[in-house]
Protein backbone atom coordinates (compact mmCIF):
# COMPACT_ATOMS: atom_id res chain seq x y z
CA UNK A 1 0.00 0.00 0.00
CA UNK A 2 1.34 3.62 -1.00
CA UNK A 3 1.19 6.12 1.69
CA UNK A 4 -1.67 7.85 -1.10
CA UNK A 5 -3.79 5.24 -0.61
CA UNK A 6 -3.24 5.14 2.99
CA UNK A 7 -4.22 9.28 3.24
CA UNK A 8 -7.05 8.74 0.61
CA UNK A 9 -8.78 5.56 3.03
CA UNK A 10 -8.04 8.17 6.16
CA UNK A 11 -9.57 10.24 4.06
CA UNK A 12 -13.17 8.45 3.97
CA UNK A 13 -12.61 7.35 7.33
CA UNK A 14 -12.52 11.05 8.55
CA UNK A 15 -15.57 11.84 6.48
CA UNK A 16 -17.07 8.88 8.21
CA UNK A 17 -17.09 9.82 11.33
CA UNK A 18 -17.84 13.24 10.23
CA UNK A 19 -21.04 12.16 8.88
CA UNK A 20 -22.14 10.72 12.30
CA UNK A 21 -21.27 13.68 14.30
CA UNK A 22 -23.70 15.80 11.50
CA UNK A 23 -25.98 13.31 12.03
CA UNK A 24 -25.89 12.26 16.10
CA UNK A 25 -24.44 15.13 17.51
CA UNK A 26 -27.22 17.34 19.31
CA UNK A 27 -25.08 20.27 20.13
CA UNK A 28 -24.50 22.77 17.31
CA UNK A 29 -21.19 23.88 17.66
CA UNK A 30 -20.44 19.63 17.73
CA UNK A 31 -22.22 19.52 14.47
CA UNK A 32 -20.62 22.72 12.34
CA UNK A 33 -17.05 20.67 13.59
CA UNK A 34 -18.58 17.68 12.54
CA UNK A 35 -19.66 19.16 8.98
CA UNK A 36 -15.88 20.75 9.00
CA UNK A 37 -14.47 17.05 9.25
CA UNK A 38 -16.55 15.60 6.81
CA UNK A 39 -15.18 18.37 4.53
CA UNK A 40 -11.97 17.82 5.65
CA UNK A 41 -12.09 14.01 4.74
CA UNK A 42 -13.37 15.30 1.26
CA UNK A 43 -10.06 17.37 0.95
CA UNK A 44 -7.40 14.78 1.86
CA UNK A 45 -8.86 12.04 -0.19
CA UNK A 46 -8.31 14.58 -3.22
CA UNK A 47 -4.99 15.24 -1.85
CA UNK A 48 -3.86 12.08 -1.78
CA UNK A 49 -5.79 11.23 -5.07
CA UNK A 50 -3.35 13.72 -6.98
CA UNK A 51 -0.37 12.08 -5.79
CA UNK A 52 -1.42 8.91 -7.73
CA UNK A 53 -0.25 9.86 -11.29
CA UNK A 54 2.20 7.72 -13.49
CA UNK A 55 4.75 10.53 -13.51
CA UNK A 56 4.96 10.36 -9.94
CA UNK A 57 4.33 14.77 -10.16
CA UNK A 58 1.29 15.46 -7.95
CA UNK A 59 -1.24 16.73 -10.22
CA UNK A 60 -2.34 20.31 -10.01
CA UNK A 61 -6.29 20.30 -10.71
CA UNK A 62 -7.09 18.46 -7.59
CA UNK A 63 -5.33 20.91 -5.34
CA UNK A 64 -7.11 24.05 -7.13
CA UNK A 65 -10.28 22.26 -6.40
CA UNK A 66 -9.46 21.60 -2.64
CA UNK A 67 -8.73 25.56 -2.42
CA UNK A 68 -12.32 26.05 -4.11
CA UNK A 69 -13.44 24.02 -1.71
CA UNK A 70 -12.00 25.22 1.55
CA UNK A 71 -13.33 28.92 0.53
CA UNK A 72 -17.03 27.78 0.27
CA UNK A 73 -16.40 25.63 3.30
CA UNK A 74 -14.84 28.48 5.07
CA UNK A 75 -17.69 30.58 3.90
CA UNK A 76 -20.25 27.93 4.95
CA UNK A 77 -18.90 27.92 8.61
CA UNK A 78 -19.60 31.90 9.36
CA UNK A 79 -22.85 31.14 7.94
CA UNK A 80 -23.50 28.30 10.62
CA UNK A 81 -21.97 30.17 13.13
CA UNK A 82 -24.30 33.68 12.45
CA UNK A 83 -26.84 31.44 12.33
CA UNK A 84 -26.85 29.36 15.63
CA UNK A 85 -25.03 32.59 17.03
CA UNK A 86 -28.56 34.38 15.97
CA UNK A 87 -30.88 31.58 17.62
CA UNK A 88 -29.02 31.59 20.74
CA UNK A 89 -29.46 35.04 21.23
CA UNK A 90 -33.33 35.39 20.55
CA UNK A 91 -33.61 31.49 22.51
CA UNK A 92 -30.77 30.85 24.30
CA UNK A 93 -30.72 27.25 22.85
CA UNK A 94 -27.65 25.36 21.82
CA UNK A 95 -29.15 22.35 20.38
CA UNK A 96 -32.13 22.33 17.74
CA UNK A 97 -35.45 21.50 19.10
CA UNK A 98 -36.96 18.05 18.52
CA UNK A 99 -38.56 18.17 14.98
CA UNK A 100 -41.64 20.78 16.40
CA UNK A 101 -45.20 20.28 14.38
CA UNK A 102 -43.39 24.13 13.03
CA UNK B 1 -20.79 35.37 -30.51
CA UNK B 2 -24.76 36.06 -29.72
CA UNK B 3 -25.00 33.00 -27.79
CA UNK B 4 -21.63 33.57 -25.50
CA UNK B 5 -22.47 37.25 -24.66
CA UNK B 6 -26.18 36.21 -23.93
CA UNK B 7 -24.25 33.52 -21.60
CA UNK B 8 -21.82 35.32 -20.01
CA UNK B 9 -24.76 38.08 -19.27
CA UNK B 10 -26.50 36.11 -17.52
CA UNK B 11 -23.73 35.09 -15.18
CA UNK B 12 -22.51 38.21 -14.87
CA UNK B 13 -25.63 41.10 -14.66
CA UNK B 14 -27.27 39.94 -11.19
CA UNK B 15 -23.74 39.26 -9.73
CA UNK B 16 -22.24 42.42 -10.74
CA UNK B 17 -25.90 44.46 -9.42
CA UNK B 18 -25.65 42.38 -5.87
CA UNK B 19 -22.37 43.72 -5.94
CA UNK B 20 -23.27 47.36 -6.44
CA UNK B 21 -26.43 47.25 -4.04
CA UNK B 22 -23.92 45.99 -1.65
CA UNK B 23 -21.57 47.95 -1.41
CA UNK B 24 -22.87 51.47 -2.09
CA UNK B 25 -26.20 50.49 0.18
CA UNK B 26 -28.08 52.66 -2.41
CA UNK B 27 -31.94 53.43 -1.23
CA UNK B 28 -32.99 52.40 -5.09
CA UNK B 29 -32.42 49.30 -4.35
CA UNK B 30 -35.52 48.04 -6.01
CA UNK B 31 -35.26 49.69 -8.74
CA UNK B 32 -31.92 48.23 -9.47
CA UNK B 33 -33.50 44.52 -9.16
CA UNK B 34 -36.22 45.78 -11.30
CA UNK B 35 -33.58 46.76 -13.97
CA UNK B 36 -31.81 43.28 -13.72
CA UNK B 37 -34.79 41.50 -13.98
CA UNK B 38 -35.60 43.36 -17.19
CA UNK B 39 -31.93 43.13 -18.25
CA UNK B 40 -32.23 39.26 -17.65
CA UNK B 41 -35.81 38.86 -19.84
CA UNK B 42 -33.97 40.09 -22.90
CA UNK B 43 -30.80 37.98 -22.43
CA UNK B 44 -32.68 35.21 -21.95
CA UNK B 45 -34.99 36.11 -25.23
CA UNK B 46 -31.98 35.90 -27.05
CA UNK B 47 -30.05 32.76 -25.75
CA UNK B 48 -33.52 30.74 -26.64
CA UNK B 49 -33.49 32.59 -30.03
CA UNK B 50 -29.86 31.88 -30.80
CA UNK B 51 -29.92 28.42 -29.37
CA UNK B 52 -33.46 27.65 -31.34
CA UNK B 53 -31.13 28.68 -34.89
CA UNK B 54 -28.18 27.06 -34.28
CA UNK B 55 -28.23 23.83 -31.32
CA UNK B 56 -26.23 23.96 -28.32
CA UNK B 57 -23.25 26.11 -27.59
CA UNK B 58 -20.10 25.85 -25.94
CA UNK B 59 -18.25 28.38 -24.58
CA UNK B 60 -14.38 28.49 -23.29
CA UNK B 61 -14.79 31.53 -20.79
CA UNK B 62 -12.44 33.88 -21.80
CA UNK B 63 -10.85 32.28 -24.15
CA UNK B 64 -9.18 29.20 -21.67
CA UNK B 65 -10.02 26.21 -22.53
CA UNK B 66 -10.22 22.82 -20.20
CA UNK B 67 -8.27 21.96 -18.23
CA UNK B 68 -7.40 25.52 -16.83
CA UNK B 69 -10.88 27.28 -18.25
CA UNK B 70 -13.96 27.36 -17.05
CA UNK B 71 -16.70 26.31 -19.97
CA UNK B 72 -20.21 27.16 -20.20
CA UNK B 73 -23.07 24.90 -21.80
CA UNK B 74 -26.51 25.41 -22.81
CA UNK B 75 -28.68 23.07 -24.54
CA UNK B 76 -32.52 22.51 -25.11
CA UNK B 77 -33.10 21.67 -21.45
CA UNK B 78 -30.57 24.25 -20.01
CA UNK B 79 -32.27 26.70 -21.63
CA UNK B 80 -35.94 25.95 -20.53
CA UNK B 81 -34.48 26.01 -16.88
CA UNK B 82 -32.96 29.74 -17.35
CA UNK B 83 -36.43 30.50 -18.50
CA UNK B 84 -37.99 29.09 -15.93
CA UNK B 85 -35.64 31.01 -13.75
CA UNK B 86 -35.90 34.46 -15.36
CA UNK B 87 -39.66 33.88 -15.57
CA UNK B 88 -40.07 32.98 -11.75
CA UNK B 89 -37.10 35.36 -10.98
CA UNK B 90 -38.53 38.65 -12.47
CA UNK B 91 -41.87 38.00 -11.18
CA UNK B 92 -40.17 37.66 -7.61
CA UNK B 93 -38.24 40.45 -8.12
CA UNK B 94 -41.49 42.90 -8.75
CA UNK B 95 -43.35 40.71 -5.64
CA UNK B 96 -40.24 41.54 -3.32
CA UNK B 97 -40.41 45.56 -4.58
CA UNK B 98 -43.99 45.42 -3.38
CA UNK B 99 -43.36 43.21 -0.18
CA UNK B 100 -40.97 44.91 1.41
CA UNK B 101 -42.16 48.41 0.58
CA UNK B 102 -45.18 47.67 2.23
CA UNK B 103 -43.38 45.98 5.10
CA UNK B 104 -41.17 49.50 5.91
CA UNK B 105 -44.97 51.40 6.33
CA UNK B 106 -46.17 48.34 8.28
CA UNK B 107 -47.00 49.21 11.47
CA UNK B 108 -47.10 45.84 12.77
CA UNK B 109 -43.76 46.05 11.68
CA UNK B 110 -41.37 44.88 14.34
CA UNK B 111 -37.33 44.78 14.56
CA UNK B 112 -36.69 41.24 13.29
CA UNK B 113 -38.33 41.37 10.54
CA UNK B 114 -36.44 40.86 7.35
CA UNK B 115 -35.22 43.85 6.08
CA UNK B 116 -34.62 45.46 2.79
CA UNK B 117 -31.08 46.05 2.24
CA UNK B 118 -30.30 42.33 3.45
CA UNK B 119 -32.81 40.52 0.36
CA UNK B 120 -31.85 42.10 -2.68
CA UNK B 121 -28.01 41.40 -2.69
CA UNK B 122 -29.16 37.82 -1.41
CA UNK B 123 -31.54 37.38 -4.25
CA UNK B 124 -29.45 38.63 -6.69
CA UNK B 125 -26.16 36.23 -5.97
CA UNK B 126 -28.68 33.67 -5.93
CA UNK B 127 -30.32 34.52 -9.34
CA UNK B 128 -26.58 34.49 -10.58
CA UNK B 129 -25.57 30.97 -9.49
CA UNK B 130 -28.47 29.57 -10.36
CA UNK B 131 -27.82 30.95 -14.34
CA UNK B 132 -24.48 29.48 -13.57
CA UNK B 133 -25.92 26.28 -12.54
CA UNK B 134 -27.67 25.49 -15.16
CA UNK B 135 -24.88 26.27 -17.69
CA UNK B 136 -22.14 24.81 -15.98
CA UNK B 137 -19.87 22.26 -18.61
CA UNK B 138 -18.25 20.13 -15.21
CA UNK B 139 -19.20 18.31 -12.33
CA UNK B 140 -16.81 20.93 -10.03
CA UNK B 141 -18.14 24.23 -11.43
CA UNK B 142 -21.66 22.48 -10.19
CA UNK B 143 -20.44 22.38 -7.00
CA UNK B 144 -19.33 25.45 -6.26
CA UNK B 145 -22.70 27.08 -8.29
CA UNK B 146 -24.58 24.30 -5.76
CA UNK B 147 -23.07 25.61 -2.46
CA UNK B 148 -23.65 29.51 -3.76
CA UNK B 149 -27.16 28.52 -4.23
CA UNK B 150 -27.50 26.39 -0.79
CA UNK B 151 -25.41 29.88 1.29
CA UNK B 152 -27.88 32.15 -0.13
CA UNK B 153 -30.63 30.18 -0.22
CA UNK B 154 -30.28 29.38 3.87
CA UNK B 155 -29.69 32.97 4.21
CA UNK B 156 -32.39 34.39 2.92
CA UNK B 157 -34.78 32.05 4.91
CA UNK B 158 -32.55 33.53 8.05
CA UNK B 159 -34.05 36.76 7.10
CA UNK B 160 -37.23 36.34 8.58
CA UNK B 161 -35.53 36.40 11.64
CA UNK B 162 -38.13 34.67 13.82
CA UNK B 163 -36.68 31.67 15.83
CA UNK B 164 -38.98 29.25 14.11
CA UNK B 165 -37.25 30.25 10.49
CA UNK B 166 -34.13 30.23 12.55
CA UNK B 167 -34.35 26.87 13.45
CA UNK B 168 -35.33 26.12 10.09
CA UNK B 169 -32.45 27.49 8.48
CA UNK B 170 -29.57 25.87 10.72
CA UNK B 171 -31.38 22.48 9.77
CA UNK B 172 -31.41 22.94 6.31
CA UNK B 173 -28.13 24.10 6.19
CA UNK B 174 -26.74 21.06 7.81
CA UNK B 175 -28.79 18.69 5.37
CA UNK B 176 -27.81 20.85 1.98
CA UNK B 177 -23.94 20.89 3.40
CA UNK B 178 -23.94 17.31 4.01
CA UNK B 179 -25.48 16.51 0.77
CA UNK B 180 -22.79 18.90 -1.26
CA UNK B 181 -19.95 16.49 0.44
CA UNK B 182 -21.34 13.94 -0.42
CA UNK B 183 -21.51 15.01 -3.97
CA UNK B 184 -17.94 16.31 -3.77
CA UNK B 185 -16.47 13.16 -2.64
CA UNK B 186 -18.03 11.83 -5.59
CA UNK B 187 -16.55 14.26 -7.57
CA UNK B 188 -13.20 13.18 -6.31
CA UNK B 189 -13.23 9.00 -7.37
CA UNK B 190 -14.88 10.42 -10.54
CA UNK B 191 -11.88 13.01 -11.27
CA UNK B 192 -9.14 9.96 -9.95
CA UNK B 193 -10.96 7.35 -12.44
CA UNK B 194 -11.22 9.37 -15.64
CA UNK B 195 -8.89 12.54 -15.13
CA UNK B 196 -12.04 14.72 -16.31
CA UNK B 197 -14.70 16.93 -14.93
CA UNK B 198 -16.48 18.41 -17.84
CA UNK B 199 -19.53 15.87 -17.98
CA UNK B 200 -18.82 15.34 -21.87
CA UNK B 201 -15.82 13.70 -21.82
CA UNK B 202 -17.02 11.90 -18.96
CA UNK B 203 -19.75 10.90 -21.07
CA UNK B 204 -17.37 9.56 -23.67
CA UNK B 205 -15.27 7.28 -21.06
CA UNK B 206 -17.80 6.25 -18.17
CA UNK B 207 -17.32 2.40 -17.28
CA UNK B 208 -19.15 0.63 -15.62
CA UNK B 209 -17.20 -0.36 -12.74
CA UNK B 210 -17.26 -0.52 -9.02
CA UNK B 211 -15.30 2.79 -8.56
CA UNK B 212 -17.95 5.00 -10.90
CA UNK B 213 -20.75 3.10 -8.98
CA UNK B 214 -19.62 4.47 -5.86
CA UNK B 215 -18.92 7.85 -7.18
CA UNK B 216 -22.55 7.46 -8.89
CA UNK B 217 -24.33 6.60 -5.96
CA UNK B 218 -22.67 9.02 -3.12
CA UNK B 219 -23.12 12.04 -6.19
CA UNK B 220 -27.08 11.05 -6.77
CA UNK B 221 -27.39 10.37 -2.77
CA UNK B 222 -25.97 13.95 -1.75
CA UNK B 223 -28.05 15.59 -4.44
CA UNK B 224 -31.30 14.01 -3.35
CA UNK B 225 -31.05 15.40 0.26
CA UNK B 226 -30.54 18.94 -1.52
CA UNK B 227 -33.86 18.06 -3.69
CA UNK B 228 -35.48 16.71 -0.82
CA UNK B 229 -36.74 13.13 -2.16
CA UNK B 230 -38.94 11.39 0.31
CA UNK B 231 -37.38 10.55 2.98
CA UNK B 232 -35.16 13.15 2.68
CA UNK B 233 -37.77 16.07 2.81
CA UNK B 234 -37.58 16.19 6.58
CA UNK B 235 -35.83 19.37 6.32
CA UNK B 236 -38.08 21.19 3.30
CA UNK B 237 -41.48 22.00 5.38
CA UNK B 238 -40.15 24.07 7.77
CA UNK B 239 -37.59 25.71 5.47
CA UNK B 240 -40.18 26.86 2.89
CA UNK B 241 -42.91 27.68 5.10
CA UNK B 242 -40.98 29.86 7.45
CA UNK B 243 -39.31 31.86 5.12
CA UNK B 244 -40.53 35.17 4.12
CA UNK B 245 -43.05 35.36 1.46
CA UNK B 246 -40.63 35.99 -1.59
CA UNK B 247 -38.36 34.02 -0.86
CA UNK B 248 -40.77 30.31 -0.51
CA UNK B 249 -41.34 30.99 -4.06
CA UNK B 250 -38.18 31.32 -4.78
CA UNK B 251 -36.93 28.56 -2.96
CA UNK B 252 -39.89 26.04 -4.25
CA UNK B 253 -39.78 27.15 -7.46
CA UNK B 254 -35.96 27.15 -8.16
CA UNK B 255 -33.38 26.25 -5.38
CA UNK B 256 -34.93 22.75 -5.90
CA UNK B 257 -35.13 23.07 -9.12
CA UNK B 258 -31.34 23.45 -9.37
CA UNK B 259 -30.47 20.37 -7.50
CA UNK B 260 -32.73 18.62 -9.48
CA UNK B 261 -31.24 19.78 -12.72
CA UNK B 262 -28.07 18.04 -11.57
CA UNK B 263 -29.32 14.77 -11.34
CA UNK B 264 -30.56 14.40 -14.67
CA UNK B 265 -28.15 15.92 -16.07
CA UNK B 266 -25.72 13.29 -14.26
CA UNK B 267 -27.93 10.73 -14.62
CA UNK B 268 -28.94 10.92 -18.35
CA UNK B 269 -25.71 12.41 -20.10
CA UNK B 270 -23.18 10.81 -18.24
CA UNK B 271 -24.42 7.33 -16.25
CA UNK B 272 -27.36 6.22 -17.86
CA UNK B 273 -25.25 3.33 -19.75
CA UNK B 274 -23.62 2.10 -16.78
CA UNK B 275 -26.20 2.32 -13.96
CA UNK B 276 -28.30 -1.02 -13.21
CA UNK B 277 -32.33 -0.48 -14.10
CA UNK B 278 -33.03 -1.47 -10.64
CA UNK B 279 -31.21 2.14 -9.28
CA UNK B 280 -33.79 3.87 -11.73
CA UNK B 281 -36.73 2.39 -10.42
CA UNK B 282 -35.29 2.76 -7.12
CA UNK B 283 -36.00 6.48 -7.40
CA UNK B 284 -39.18 6.19 -9.16
CA UNK B 285 -41.04 4.27 -6.11
CA UNK B 286 -38.99 6.47 -3.77
CA UNK B 287 -40.72 9.50 -6.15
CA UNK B 288 -44.05 7.72 -5.97
CA UNK B 289 -43.75 7.51 -1.93
CA UNK B 290 -42.82 10.80 -2.18
CA UNK B 291 -46.28 12.20 -3.88
CA UNK B 292 -48.50 9.80 -2.19
CA UNK B 293 -46.77 11.08 1.44
CA UNK B 294 -46.26 14.78 0.69
CA UNK B 295 -49.45 15.01 -0.62
CA UNK B 296 -51.39 13.74 2.66
CA UNK B 297 -49.73 15.82 4.95
CA UNK B 298 -50.39 18.78 2.78
CA UNK B 299 -54.09 18.08 3.56
CA UNK B 300 -53.47 17.61 7.10
CA UNK B 301 -51.91 20.69 7.50
CA UNK B 302 -53.88 23.95 9.06
CA UNK B 303 -51.07 26.39 7.77
CA UNK B 304 -51.56 27.42 4.76
CA UNK B 305 -47.76 27.99 4.11
CA UNK B 306 -46.86 24.57 4.73
CA UNK B 307 -49.44 22.73 2.83
CA UNK B 308 -48.02 24.68 -0.32
CA UNK B 309 -44.73 23.01 0.71
CA UNK B 310 -45.81 19.81 1.51
CA UNK B 311 -47.31 20.02 -2.09
CA UNK B 312 -43.59 20.82 -2.86
CA UNK B 313 -42.73 17.39 -1.44
CA UNK B 314 -45.47 15.64 -3.37
CA UNK B 315 -44.39 17.53 -6.37
CA UNK B 316 -40.78 16.52 -6.14
CA UNK B 317 -41.99 12.67 -6.43
CA UNK B 318 -43.62 13.30 -9.61
CA UNK B 319 -40.07 14.52 -11.09
CA UNK B 320 -38.47 11.14 -10.13
CA UNK B 321 -40.69 8.69 -11.69
CA UNK B 322 -38.53 9.61 -15.10
CA UNK B 323 -35.65 7.45 -13.42
CA UNK B 324 -37.60 3.97 -13.88
CA UNK B 325 -39.63 5.12 -17.13
CA UNK B 326 -36.60 6.06 -18.84
CA UNK B 327 -35.16 2.76 -19.02
CA UNK B 328 -37.94 1.54 -21.11
CA UNK B 329 -39.20 1.90 -24.70
CA UNK B 330 -41.21 5.29 -24.03
CA UNK B 331 -38.58 6.54 -21.97
CA UNK B 332 -37.99 9.65 -24.54
CA UNK B 333 -42.14 11.27 -23.40
CA UNK B 334 -40.84 10.93 -19.73
CA UNK B 335 -37.84 12.53 -20.04
CA UNK B 336 -39.47 15.56 -21.77
CA UNK B 337 -42.71 15.42 -19.36
CA UNK B 338 -40.29 15.76 -16.38
CA UNK B 339 -38.55 18.80 -17.84
CA UNK B 340 -42.10 20.33 -18.45
CA UNK B 341 -42.89 19.25 -14.89
CA UNK B 342 -40.15 21.34 -13.68
CA UNK B 343 -40.81 24.19 -15.26
CA UNK B 344 -44.34 23.84 -14.49
CA UNK B 345 -44.06 23.21 -10.94
CA UNK B 346 -41.93 26.30 -10.57
CA UNK B 347 -44.11 28.78 -12.09
CA UNK B 348 -47.24 27.37 -10.31
CA UNK B 349 -45.35 27.03 -6.90
CA UNK B 350 -44.23 30.28 -6.84
CA UNK B 351 -47.30 31.80 -7.71
CA UNK B 352 -49.37 30.12 -5.04
CA UNK B 353 -46.27 31.13 -2.38
CA UNK B 354 -46.75 34.58 -3.71
CA UNK B 355 -50.71 34.51 -3.20
CA UNK B 356 -50.26 33.33 0.18
CA UNK B 357 -47.79 35.54 1.22
CA UNK B 358 -49.68 38.36 -0.09
CA UNK B 359 -52.84 37.06 1.94
CA UNK B 360 -50.71 36.05 5.17
CA UNK B 361 -50.19 39.71 4.87
CA UNK B 362 -53.05 40.66 4.49
CA UNK B 363 -54.48 38.82 7.68
CA UNK B 364 -51.87 38.85 9.77
CA UNK B 365 -51.21 34.63 9.88
CA UNK B 366 -51.36 31.56 7.33
CA UNK B 367 -53.79 29.84 9.36
CA UNK B 368 -56.55 27.90 7.05
CA UNK B 369 -59.19 29.11 9.88
CA UNK B 370 -58.20 32.84 9.66
CA UNK B 371 -58.69 33.11 6.15
CA UNK B 372 -62.25 32.36 6.45
CA UNK B 373 -64.22 34.44 3.23
CA UNK B 374 -60.92 36.78 2.06
CA UNK B 375 -61.52 35.41 -1.12
CA UNK B 376 -64.20 37.54 -1.58
CA UNK B 377 -62.26 40.54 -0.65
CA UNK B 378 -59.53 39.35 -3.05
CA UNK B 379 -60.52 37.32 -5.77
CA UNK B 380 -57.94 38.20 -8.03
CA UNK B 381 -55.53 35.97 -5.73
CA UNK B 382 -57.78 33.26 -5.22
CA UNK B 383 -57.94 33.33 -8.83
CA UNK B 384 -54.12 33.10 -9.42
CA UNK B 385 -54.42 30.60 -6.65
CA UNK B 386 -56.70 28.48 -8.31
CA UNK B 387 -55.11 28.81 -12.09
CA UNK B 388 -51.98 27.72 -9.62
CA UNK B 389 -53.88 24.85 -8.42
CA UNK B 390 -54.88 23.45 -12.17
CA UNK B 391 -51.45 23.13 -12.82
CA UNK B 392 -50.38 21.28 -9.63
CA UNK B 393 -53.94 19.23 -10.42
CA UNK B 394 -52.34 18.20 -13.41
CA UNK B 395 -55.77 19.87 -15.03
CA UNK B 396 -56.42 20.92 -19.01
CA UNK B 397 -55.19 23.37 -19.91
CA UNK B 398 -52.06 23.98 -17.99
CA UNK B 399 -47.97 22.78 -18.34
CA UNK B 400 -48.71 20.48 -15.33
CA UNK B 401 -51.26 18.99 -17.59
CA UNK B 402 -48.86 18.47 -20.23
CA UNK B 403 -46.43 17.77 -18.75
CA UNK B 404 -48.18 14.69 -16.86
CA UNK B 405 -50.15 13.29 -19.37
CA UNK B 406 -47.00 12.75 -21.14
CA UNK B 407 -45.64 10.95 -18.09
CA UNK B 408 -48.68 9.27 -17.90
CA UNK B 409 -48.41 8.02 -21.67
CA UNK B 410 -45.12 6.84 -21.08
CA UNK B 411 -46.34 4.95 -17.87
CA UNK B 412 -48.80 3.30 -19.97
CA UNK B 413 -47.08 2.81 -22.90
CA UNK B 414 -44.72 0.79 -20.75
CA UNK B 415 -47.41 -1.01 -19.26
CA UNK B 416 -46.34 0.68 -15.95
CA UNK B 417 -49.98 0.66 -14.87
CA UNK B 418 -48.95 1.31 -10.72
CA UNK B 419 -47.14 3.82 -12.07
CA UNK B 420 -50.10 5.49 -13.81
CA UNK B 421 -52.68 5.11 -11.01
CA UNK B 422 -49.60 6.97 -8.86
CA UNK B 423 -50.17 9.98 -11.18
CA UNK B 424 -53.70 10.02 -10.95
CA UNK B 425 -53.86 9.63 -7.28
CA UNK B 426 -51.49 12.30 -6.50
CA UNK B 427 -53.44 15.03 -8.91
CA UNK B 428 -56.58 13.96 -7.12
CA UNK B 429 -55.26 14.50 -3.62
CA UNK B 430 -53.84 17.51 -5.08
CA UNK B 431 -57.35 19.17 -5.99
CA UNK B 432 -58.38 17.92 -2.42
CA UNK B 433 -55.90 20.43 -0.43
CA UNK B 434 -56.26 23.16 -3.00
CA UNK B 435 -60.28 23.03 -2.92
CA UNK B 436 -59.74 23.26 0.79
CA UNK B 437 -58.01 26.61 0.34
CA UNK B 438 -60.36 28.16 -1.93
CA UNK B 439 -63.18 26.59 -0.66
CA UNK B 440 -62.58 28.52 2.88
CA UNK B 441 -61.63 31.77 1.62
CA UNK B 442 -64.63 31.91 -0.85
CA UNK B 443 -66.87 30.67 2.29
CA UNK B 444 -69.83 33.26 2.61
CA UNK B 445 -70.20 31.88 6.26
CA UNK B 446 -68.57 34.26 7.89
CA UNK B 447 -68.67 38.59 7.40
CA UNK B 448 -65.17 39.73 5.17
CA UNK B 449 -62.66 39.95 7.35
CA UNK B 450 -60.82 42.70 7.95
CA UNK B 451 -57.15 43.05 6.36
CA UNK B 452 -54.20 45.42 5.34
CA UNK B 453 -54.01 46.58 2.23
CA UNK B 454 -51.26 45.19 0.08
CA UNK B 455 -49.62 47.06 -3.04
CA UNK B 456 -51.71 46.35 -6.49
CA UNK B 457 -48.17 44.22 -7.23
CA UNK B 458 -48.61 41.70 -4.72
CA UNK B 459 -52.15 41.00 -6.59
CA UNK B 460 -50.63 41.17 -10.37
CA UNK B 461 -47.40 39.25 -9.78
CA UNK B 462 -48.65 35.78 -8.87
CA UNK B 463 -51.51 36.01 -11.51
CA UNK B 464 -48.86 36.76 -14.04
CA UNK B 465 -47.18 33.76 -13.21
CA UNK B 466 -50.62 31.91 -12.98
CA UNK B 467 -51.13 33.42 -16.52
CA UNK B 468 -47.32 31.44 -17.71
CA UNK B 469 -48.45 27.91 -16.56
CA UNK B 470 -51.87 28.48 -17.94
CA UNK B 471 -50.44 30.04 -21.44
CA UNK B 472 -47.61 26.81 -21.22
CA UNK B 473 -50.69 23.94 -21.22
CA UNK B 474 -51.87 25.85 -24.49
CA UNK B 475 -48.67 26.82 -26.50
CA UNK B 476 -46.51 23.76 -26.07
CA UNK B 477 -44.82 23.44 -29.85
CA UNK B 478 -41.81 25.55 -28.55
CA UNK B 479 -41.17 24.49 -25.21
CA UNK B 480 -40.82 21.03 -26.81
CA UNK B 481 -39.03 21.63 -29.97
CA UNK B 482 -36.30 22.78 -27.08
CA UNK B 483 -36.19 20.16 -25.19
CA UNK B 484 -35.04 18.02 -28.10
CA UNK B 485 -32.23 19.92 -28.64
CA UNK B 486 -29.12 18.55 -27.39
CA UNK B 487 -31.62 15.73 -25.49
CA UNK B 488 -29.86 12.52 -23.75
CA UNK B 489 -29.21 9.48 -26.28
CA UNK B 490 -32.48 7.32 -23.70
CA UNK B 491 -33.73 6.00 -26.88
CA UNK B 492 -30.02 4.58 -27.78
CA UNK B 493 -30.14 2.53 -24.89
CA UNK B 494 -30.60 -1.11 -25.11
CA UNK B 495 -33.38 -2.19 -22.65
CA UNK B 496 -31.53 -4.50 -19.70
CA UNK B 497 -32.92 -7.39 -18.38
Amino acid sequence: MTYATLYAICGVVLFGIGFYGTVFCRHLIRKVMAVNLMGAGVFLVMIALAARTPSGAPDPVPHAMVLTGIVVAVSATALMLALIRRLHHQTGLTELPEQMEH
Amino acid sequence: MDAEWAMTGLIMVPLAAAIVVYVTATRFVAAWGVAVAMIQTGLTFWLTRSILQSGPVQVPLGGWEAPLGIPLYADGISVLMLIMTTLVGATSTCYAAAYFSALQHDPRRSSSQPTIQTFWPLWLILWSALNALFLSADVFNLYVTLELITISAVALIGLAGKAQALVAAIRYLFAALMGSLFYLLGVALLYSTYGTVSWHLLAETVQADVLTWCAASLMIIGLLLKTALFPLHFWLPAAHANAPAPVSGLLSGLVLKASFFMILRLWFYVFHPVMPVSAGWMLSVLGSAAILWGSIQAIRQQRVKLMIAYSTVAQVGYLFLVFGLACEPMGMLAWRGTAYLAFAHACAKAAAFMVAGSLMYMVGSDLLDRWEGIGRREPKLIFALALAGVSLMGLPPSAGFIAKWLLLNAAIGNGRWEVAAVIVLGGLLAAVYMFRIIGVSLSSAVPMPETMPIPRMMRWAPLVLAMVVIVGGIVTTEPIRLLEIGAPPIAAREVAP
